[in-house]
């Protein structure tokens, strides 16, 4: 092991800014951690890991709400030079289950009913709670050892690679599947943040993206490297919107990163008038294509602060970037330039990179790249196009084009997946989940656009039964197989799909016929 | 007004809004929306802004909480309980 580690920029801000705030929980009548504390915190949780045996090369999972501890626990994880594995704690326990055992947990931290239902499913044996001594817990935290074999699962990974995290997203195959990353992506990331945005120690971050969520990965150590203040969102305020302004006015954040969704959401119905945002300095976001109409509409309410729409699919973390110029934005928000530790080109379906202004796929290689999928070396091979260069260059899946002055336009996608609420939905995987379910024969997904500009996703289903299942109730299924924000807006059951020449489904018709 | 009445408005409203076609018969006043994914986020934050028109309450920001709106039952229970509030 050598080089820097994202713990290190935590451990240089406790030593410059010990007593300054470091997390805040928003909604929370518990004090803020200062630096000291989140150090001391961290501390804790790391010498129970040591005691069960945690160390370099292993992965801990995180079943925890988003809280100080939650944040305590990342960095003894990372502190032990294992990799943390953020899990959705409102997605469903048999799809943590999988995952769990997909990446071979060495351990798990969590807390509350919610985690003994995972522990229950992975048939592990619950263990007492600890008191650490962390203060502000709704509930006490648990660390328990999985007992599982490590031979089945080692990460293949360069000399001076160490795994720092491995992030799920839906899988096109039926199953998700892990972006791993390592301190060195992380960091080229986290360093870019810095060079670009400019943080202060007086700055506060919003933290609003789950930590399963990559978005999350900006919030966290952007704001701790530079020893600033990071408030926390939990998931259940986030969904609020009426909550999000009051927190912007009372904690005075500067910084914030959300998805399109949230910021719509918070302008339209979150009464952003009766608050007073104007400690906002930056507003950033990414995950998804923002809507004019609603990003224009932000941008009056809210003048004052720098804008800039991120990109990047969880493979490469932030890979370009635009700053909007002042005024109305009038045609399409540019997805901007290749971020600079990243060198970008637009290819043909061969590989070969297009002539200027022409349309293709973006294939980004540098420093913010992922090391690869978890346990699937083949996916992680094949999504790579290798050039003669001898890069490897991540095939992001997305078109776009160059606009013609280097800023690039998003066009589409050169396959299933699309993007809801800024969440990564694989249409493969909520057909796969369907075709789970025992009545169904056959199923198909497609995509298509509300008049809000909002990713709605209609099913098609063949059932087998005589008669169709309530909404309700096949909602309430497919609902134990998948997170919600993947479950499809309408079903449409019909007694055969249609299929083309090759013998395949025929998506095109069924998004004529759908609509 | 009677709880019953309003338990029948706030279903309509769902039904016609968030489930057209559904049989009202597979929502009971205790059908949890929320928690099961039968109503996503959006539709709930539109719940709340008819609710609020409809009967000329305002919903505080907790107040949007699973725990006051996954249900009919749950919804009939704070609206009355706002209306209560204002005499």
């Amino acid at each position: 092991m050598s080089g820097r580690r994202l713990q290190d920029l935590l451990a240089s801000s406790v030593a410059a800014r010990p007593d300054a705030a470091a997390l805040i929980e928003a909604g929370s009548p518990g004090p803020a951690w200062s630096y000291r504390d989140l150090a001391a915190a961290a501390a804790a949780i790391d010498a129970v890991l040591a005691e069960i045996g945690v160390g370099p090369g292993d992965r801990v999972g995180i079943h925890l709400a988003k809280s100080q501890a939650a944040v305590a626990a990342l960095f003894a994880v990372l502190g032990r030079g294992a990799a943390y594995v953020p899990l959705d704690v409102t997605a469903p326990v048999s799809r943590l289950a999988w995952v769990a055992r997909d990446c071979g947990l060495r351990a798990l931290v969590g807390a509350a009913p919610a985690f003994e239902a995972l522990v229950a499913e992975l048939d592990l044996v619950p263990t007492a709670a600890r008191d650490l001594g962390l203060s502000g817990l709704a509930e006490p935290l648990k660390i328990l050892a999985s007992g599982w074999s490590e031979a089945d699962h080692r990460a293949e990974l360069p000399a001076g690679e160490e795994l720092a995290y491995i992030l799920y997203t839906s899988g096109s195959t039926g199953r998700p599947k892990g972006v791993m990353h390592s301190h060195r992506s992380a960091l080229a990331f986290v360093d870019w943040c810095s060079e670009v945005f400019e943080p202060r120690p007086e700055d506060v971050f919003s933290s609003h993206a789950p930590f399963h969520f990559d978005l999350s990965i900006l919030d966290l150590y952007v704001s701790l490297k530079h020893g600033a203040s990071l408030v926390l969102i939990g998931e259940e305020l986030g969904k609020q919107p009426r909550a999000l302004a009051p927190i912007i006015a009372e904690h005075r954040i500067s910084i914030w990163y959300s998805t399109p969704s949230i910021l719509s959401l918070l302008c339209f119905y979150g009464r952003p008038e009766r608050s007073d945002c104007t400690s906002l300095r930056l507003v950033l976001f990414a995950g998804e294509v923002f809507p004019l109409k609603n990003l224009n509409a932000l941008r009056e309410l809210w003048p004052w602060p720098r804008y800039a729409n991120l990109y990047g699919p969880t493979e490469t973390n932030v890979c370009t970037w635009y700053e909007l110029p002042e005024g109305p934005i009038t045609a399409d928000l540019p997805i901007g330039a290749v971020c600079a530790p990243d060198r970008g080109l637009v290819v043909d379906p061969e590989g070969r990179v297009v002539a200027a202004g022409e349309e293709g796929e973006l294939v980004i290689a540098g420093g913010t790249v992922m090391k690869g999928y978890w346990n699937l070396p083949e996916r992680s091979a094949g999504a790579f196009l290798e050039l003669d260069t001898g890069a490897g260059y991540y095939r992001t899946g997305d078109l776009v084009r160059d606009r013609g002055d280097g800023q690039l336009l998003f066009v589409g996608r050169r396959d299933r997946m699309v993007k809801r609420r800024g969440y990564r939905v694989e249409l493969g995987e909520i057909e796969a989940a369907l075709c789970r379910l025992d009545e169904v024969y056959e199923a198909a997904a497609v995509a298509l656009v509300d008049a809000e500009g909002a990713t709605l996703i209609r099913a098609f289903v063949v059932w087998r039964a005589p008669e169709p299942p309530a909404l309700v109730a096949i909602k309430k299924a497919l609902g134990r197989e998948l997170p919600l924000y993947m479950l499809p807006d309408s079903f449409v059951w019909v007694e055969n799909l249609p299929k083309n020449a090759n013998d395949k489904i025929d998506y095109e018709a069924l998004k004529r016929t759908g609509s | 007004m009677a709880s019953q009445e309003i338990r029948a408005a706030v279903k309509d409203y769902i039904m016609e809004e968030f489930l057209p076609g559904e049989d009202p018969a597979t929502v009971s006043d205790s059908t949890a929306l929320l928690s099961e994914g039968i109503l996503d986020s959006i539709a709930t934050i539109k719940l709340a802004a008819w609710l609020e028109d409809h009967y000329g309450i305002e919903l505080e920001a907790h107040e949007m909480s699973v725990d006051n709106l996954d249900s009919i039952a749950a919804i009939a229970a704070i609206v009355t309980s706002k209306l209560e509030a204002r005499g």
